[in-house]
């Protein structure tokens, strides 16, 4: 699939943000006045400036209220609503702590408990995905939720706690990527089922439709990254877990904090280009690649 | 909205024959012309007499090579536009209620206006049958020609997609393929169409008419023995030639 940087920045901005505003809502107790205000900015900065990012993907962002309405069905719609329903409680919970040093707990389990909702949501737009076999599987959403309560831990100053989740990101993430490996060779699409000429013999792609790309080679026959990706999983692993954690387990400093979540981030971006670019879509068969 | 019908009155399709199609793409052509003209957003072209042309096609013709286990490969194209599959994925993954199935006949469509660009439909399609226009950002895809077949304005051998109405070799027939009275039924029936992709669980209604089984070379030939054996060897001038540049080299 094509790594789109819209994408790769909403899904791992957002995440950071609503992991963030997810301890913020549940786990007391919770910082008062100038920190809180300080902590919301930047859950907030996080999740809506991920969400803005998901809009430049959009072919017709000036119609993007319209994802409101088929909740019922689909995925998207429902993250809006969960990112908005979000947004709000969590506003007005930020509004107690930061101005009436209050916490209206209620609210923020609420509010915590629908940015975990949102993150799900989020993961299961791509899960949902019979198309794309290394999607197509529970461990996404464990995944997208493991790196957002690990990112929200570690940006809410959980020393003790992210110490713990790191060993624990680091297992899964690996599992994942050899999982979706085995998923992906033991995929019963293939050249064979796409043109249901498999029965007669070996089937190849003899000439394409057109010389040049299209949408479809664009978007979903993506095949720059692939050659590379143990490369990249590797810096994905390196800065995003193992560097924060040398670094957190060092004696704590500030400096030595504020590296951890910046070479978090870049771990995570990498680790979402993965993602994405590695992903193939069973429409590559009918383009023999 | 974007959950599917649990029934539609009919359910109209193509069936394409394997064996017929010549790969002439005159179907593409004839496809891109009738869509570009008439219903929703012109099929754009970009850069279309520059180095890197693209564009959006409802309808494509993918060329395969078949090796059998035993005999020459064979060549087979495959034209390929939207299935409108009963279980169609791409319009319960729309946010926004653009994409929408059709209870009356089946046909899976694309509300432009309502349509916001994101490129969901397209990842969940597992054919390739959803291009986003390059000039218009909404989703393109076959809509059967639905301002044709029910078009009173055109004479009524017209009212057929103009895929199959241009085809030159028979390769294409349109029909409702939930009546199995109908013409498309008993041609899938008798020659055994096929789903492509079935395990990806979409049962679509547009079937693929495999090729027949193609002719074989006799086990022998009856005058083979009254006919002169071919000389193994070479006998005269060039049997001396190659004696004698045999033990040179």
């Amino acid at each position: 699939m094509h790594p789109a940087p819209s994408i790769i920045l909403f899904t791992t901005l957002s995440g950071l943000g609503f992991g963030m505003l997810a301890f913020l809502g549940l786990d007391g107790p919770a910082p008062r006045g100038w920190t809180a205000f300080w902590f919301f900015l930047i859950a907030n900065a996080l999740a809506v400036g991920g969400l803005l990012s998901s809009t430049f993907h959009l072919g017709h962002p000036e119609r993007a209220m319209k994802a409101f309405t088929q909740w019922r069905s689909s995925w998207l719609s429902r993250e809006a609503w969960l990112a908005v329903a979000t947004l709000v409680s969590m506003g007005f919970y930020a509004i107690g702590l930061v101005f009436f040093d209050t916490r209206f707990s209620l609210l923020g389990i609420v509010g915590g408990l629908l940015a975990i909702a949102t993150v799900i949501a989020t993961s299961m737009i791509y899960t949902q995905m019979r198309t794309v076999p290394r999607w197509n599987h529970w461990s996404t959403p464990i995944l997208f939720l493991a790196y957002a309560i690990t990112g929200g831990a570690l940006l809410t100053g959980r020393v003790a706690l992210v110490q713990a989740l790191l060993p624990l990101l680091l297992i899964l993430q690996l599992f994942a990527w050899v999982d979706q490996d085995r998923r992906e060779k033991a995929d019963e699409s293939n050249i064979g089922t796409a043109t249901g000429l498999g029965p007669r013999g070996k089937v190849s792609a003899f000439e394409a439709p057109h010389t040049g790309e299209n949408y479809l080679t664009k978007e979903m026959v993506f095949r720059v990254a692939r050659k590379h990706t143990s490369v990249l999983k590797a810096a994905a692993v390196l800065f995003g877990i193992i560097l924060p954690a040398v670094l957190l387990f060092l004696p704590f400093s500030h400096m030595f904090a504020a590296l951890a979540v910046v070479l978090h981030l870049a771990g995570v971006l990498i680790q979402r280009w993965v993602f994405f670019a590695e992903a193939r879509h069973v429409v590559s068969f009918y383009y023999g690649r | 909205m974007t959950s599917l019908p649990q029934h539609t009155e009919k359910s109209l399709g193509l069936v394409i024959d394997l064996d017929t199609c010549v790969g002439c793409h005159a179907c593409v052509t004839a496809c891109k012309g009738w869509n570009t003209e008439n219903y929703g957003a012109p099929l754009a072209d970009k850069d279309a007499y520059g180095a890197n042309p693209v564009g959006s096609f409802l309808n494509r013709v993918h060329s395969y090579e078949v090796q059998p286990e035993q005999g020459p490969a064979q060549l087979f194209h495959m034209p390929k536009s939207c299935l409108h599959c009963a279980d169609a994925p791409c319009v319960t993954v729309c946010p926004t209620g653009a994409s929408y199935k059709r209870v009356e006949d089946g046909i899976v469509l694309v509300n432009e206006s309502d349509c916001i660009g994101c490129g969901l439909c397209a990842w969940a399609c597992p054919y390739g049958a959803r291009e986003m226009d390059p000039e218009e950002q909404v989703m393109k895809k076959c809509t059967l020609c639905v301002d044709r077949i029910y078009n009173d304005n055109l004479p009524e051998e017209d009212r057929q997609p103009a895929c199959v109405r241009t085809c030159p070799a028979g390769a294409r027939h349109f029909g409702d393929l939930s009546d199995p009275e109908s013409d498309v039924s008993k041609l899938v029936a008798e020659r055994g169409g096929i789903d492509l992709m079935p395990e990806q669980g979409t049962s679509p209604v547009n079937q693929y008419l495999p090729p027949r089984p193609r002719d074989e070379a006799p086990e022998f030939d009856v005058l083979a023995p009254y006919l002169e054996p071919v000389a193994e060897e070479p006998t005269g001038f060039l049997g001396w030639l190659d004696r004698t540049l045999s033990k040179v080299s």
